[in-house]
């Protein structure tokens, strides 16, 4: 579904990214890893359009694109969780959802921008329950929330776009056993929807347990491309530190 | 010692609604019920001191201080939700008073242009240090802090050498003496104590009927009867004397058109957002320059009313209109009545729940003839202790892993 080819990007002097093939498939997880500075970062950021690529070419659902700007990737599809989750804590889960996108309510009322308030909640409830993700009360200010519970808010906020294409920034840092747990579950519920998922991480464990391909950056280049049933985790931490070369498939 | 190291699990957590309503009164999530019982020691102990104070003439005259600094306040907690502060609503208030002042007493201006003008010059006012704020990302402090040094100046331009402007107009003096008839006052408040239990029934029906959770009907119906009695004795007292002054229906009328504005509109919904995490409601798409802008347009257009407000009052407009305490007051107000300081939370109403306790105060300390170095300092530790309760309010939010 998406497509990178040769894609290079320089900040100055630094070569962040230099030719980089990349590709996810529908309801496919891949996971990019990567040393602190390997790029993982600038890739997601190239592709979300915050980092608008140098050199080479990105095709999206077979078409050629330009991303210059977060719109272009949101126009396409590409939806983006960063680390920080941009939730606001002083509002409540269905606030938060709808944020920037409110739905208002019919009549008279419309004109003046009244919000439909019933319609958003039960949305809310429908979208929560397909996903699975259990949040007792939709009403509940999110900054009273667990830090798996803001994740999972953050990442079905991304998906109310109707996206095709996931990425996710860090989703099980700092987080707890079974917090992390749930953030994973989600992630393989959102491959069984079809979702094409890119997730960024530090942690192998949580790696293995949910990718079907584990791309691995070093100094801006792609290190390796690996199935994850087929691999073990030192192949990729040899990929990751340079113990083997370039593109080592499998 | 035991059960310091308990492990915080958020998802299967069930309280009894007991002590979630003790939790949440201490937690802060209930300021106003911690503000509403405060201002009732407040007028027990002015009570027993002075049995004066709680007589109906007393407290309308209560209401009737009560209006300017009130309205005033409306706009401070609007830019307050924003996280921001205005500091120059007390000069705004001044100048927009003389500006009306000075068209409808020495240039013949109708009452009703002259107060439109000065309304306009609040709203001029509040684009340019909006613009100023978000265009050259000044800290609002410091923008609102020359509005402060520079408006008092134009005041004393556009009063020229006179200096004091006497109010004779019958419709700008009306603003603040016009008393209803004791009949209009029960029709009104019969009329608002229906249309607020329609609404609410309804809301609570339009949530059931869509499968949502809904509070219980039990509930709905003891908080319309609290507002029920609460309007029914205020009008009760107010007709004692002299009626139900057109003045404290602008108030009410502005609070409600504002608490609409905030928690049932998208523009309200964004103002939140930007109060609470502005890169992400900037991230969400909000033009949140625009919000900010308009929002202290808002907050200046209030500060123009409640001084024109305070002018019809005082029958005259002069140099020292809008300064001294008036502007701390109008922030103090909300404050204490529970909004915070750091955005984000906080409420339309307790601008008037603020300027209640505020007034108050100042009132039963003028009835005991307390001296003014008294009454700065009660005023003050008044301000201190809401502000300190606020801060653990919000500490104890953190600790609970609320931010």
């Amino acid at each position: 579904m998406l497509s990178l080819k040769g894609v290079s990007k320089s900040f100055g002097p630094v070569q962040a990214l230099s030719g980089v093939d990349f590709e996810v498939r529908s309801g496919e997880v891949v996971a990019l890893v990567g040393d602190n500075g390997a790029g993982k970062s600038t890739l997601v950021k190239t592709i979300a359009g915050i980092h608008p690529a140098d050199a080479g070419t990105i095709s999206f659902e077979g078409q050629a694109v330009t991303i210059t700007s977060p719109t272009d990737a949101v126009e396409l599809g590409i939806a983006t969780v960063y680390q920080d989750l941009a939730l606001c804590d002083n509002l409540d889960v269905v606030e938060n959802l709808f944020l920037g996108r409110e739905e208002r309510a019919d009549g008279p009322a419309r004109v003046v921008g009244q919000l439909d308030e019933v319609g958003m909640e039960k949305q809310t409830g429908d979208l929560l329950e397909n996903l699975a993700v259990t949040i007792t009360d939709v009403r509940a200010e999110v900054g009273t929330m667990s830090g798996g519970q803001r994740q999972q808010v953050a990442i079905a906020r991304s998906l109310l776009g109707e996206p095709k294409l996931v990425m996710l920034d860090e989703p099980t840092a700092a987080l707890g056993v079974r917090q992390t747990a749930q953030v994973l579950e989600l992630i393989k519920r959102l491959r069984e929807r079809g979702y094409g998922v890119v997730v960024i991480s530090h942690n192998l464990a949580d790696v293995f347990e949910v990718a079907d391909r584990i791309f691995v950056l070093r100094l801006g280049q792609k290190a390796g491309d690996f199935h994850a049933n087929e691999s073990n985790q030192d192949q990729v931490v040899a990929a990751i530190t340079g113990a083997t070369g370039n593109g080592a498939k499998r | 010692m035991s059960t310091a190291d308990a492990t915080v699990d958020d998802d299967v957590e069930v309280r009894s609604p007991q002590l979630e309503l003790l939790r949440r009164f201490v937690a802060g999530d209930l300021a106003e019920l911690r503000v509403v019982l405060a201002l009732a020691v407040i007028w027990i102990v002015f009570y027993i001191q002075e049995p004066r104070f709680m007589s109906s003439v007393n407290l309308s005259n209560l209401v009737l201080q009560m209006t300017a600094v009130g309205l005033v306040s409306i706009g401070v907690v609007m830019v307050l939700l924003l996280g921001e502060i205005d500091l120059s609503v007390g000069a705004v208030s001044g100048l927009a008073a003389a500006i009306m002042a000075v068209l409808n007493v020495k240039n013949g201006w109708s009452p009703y242009l002259a107060i439109a003008a000065a309304v306009a010059a609040g709203l001029a006012i509040g684009l340019f240090q909006g613009s100023v704020f978000t265009r050259f990302a000044v800290p609002s402090f410091v923008v609102t802090l020359a509005g402060l040094l520079a408006w008092p100046g134009a005041q004393l331009k556009v009063l020229g050498e006179t200096g004091t402007v006497n109010l004779n107009d019958p419709k700008i003096l009306g603003l603040t003496n016009t008393f209803y008839s004791d009949s209009v006052g029960w029709i009104l408040a019969l009329v608002a104590i229906a249309v607020y239990a329609l609404f609410a029934l309804r809301a609570r029906q339009g949530r059931v009927s869509e499968g949502l959770s809904a509070p219980p009907l039990g509930l709905i119906v003891l908080r319309i009867a609290l507002v029920a009695v609460t309007i029914l004795v205020a009008v009760w007292v107010l007709n004692d004397d002299r009626g139900v002054p057109l003045a404290a229906l602008i108030l009410v009328g502005f609070c409600l058109f504002f608490f609409y504005l905030t928690t049932r509109t998208t523009f309200g919904r964004h103002i939140f957002a930007v109060g609470g995490n502005a890169e992400a409601a900037r991230r969400a798409g909000i033009d949140v320059n625009r919000v900010r802008v308009i929002v202290f347009m808002i907050a200046s257009m209030m500060a123009a009313i409640g001084g024109i407000m305070a002018a019809s009052r005082l029958l005259a407009v002069n140099q020292s209109s809008g300064s001294g305490d008036f502007l701390l007051l109008a922030i103090a107000g909300p404050v204490i009545a529970g909004t915070s300081l750091f955005g984000g939370r906080g409420s339309v109403w307790h601008a008037l729940l603020g300027a209640l306790v505020i007034t108050s105060i100042s009132n039963g300390m003028d009835l005991l003839a307390l001296e003014s170095s008294v009454k700065f300092m009660v005023t003050g530790a008044v301000l201190l202790a809401a502000v300190v309760i606020d801060a653990i309010a919000r500490r104890q939010r953190q600790a609970a892993g609320r931010v």
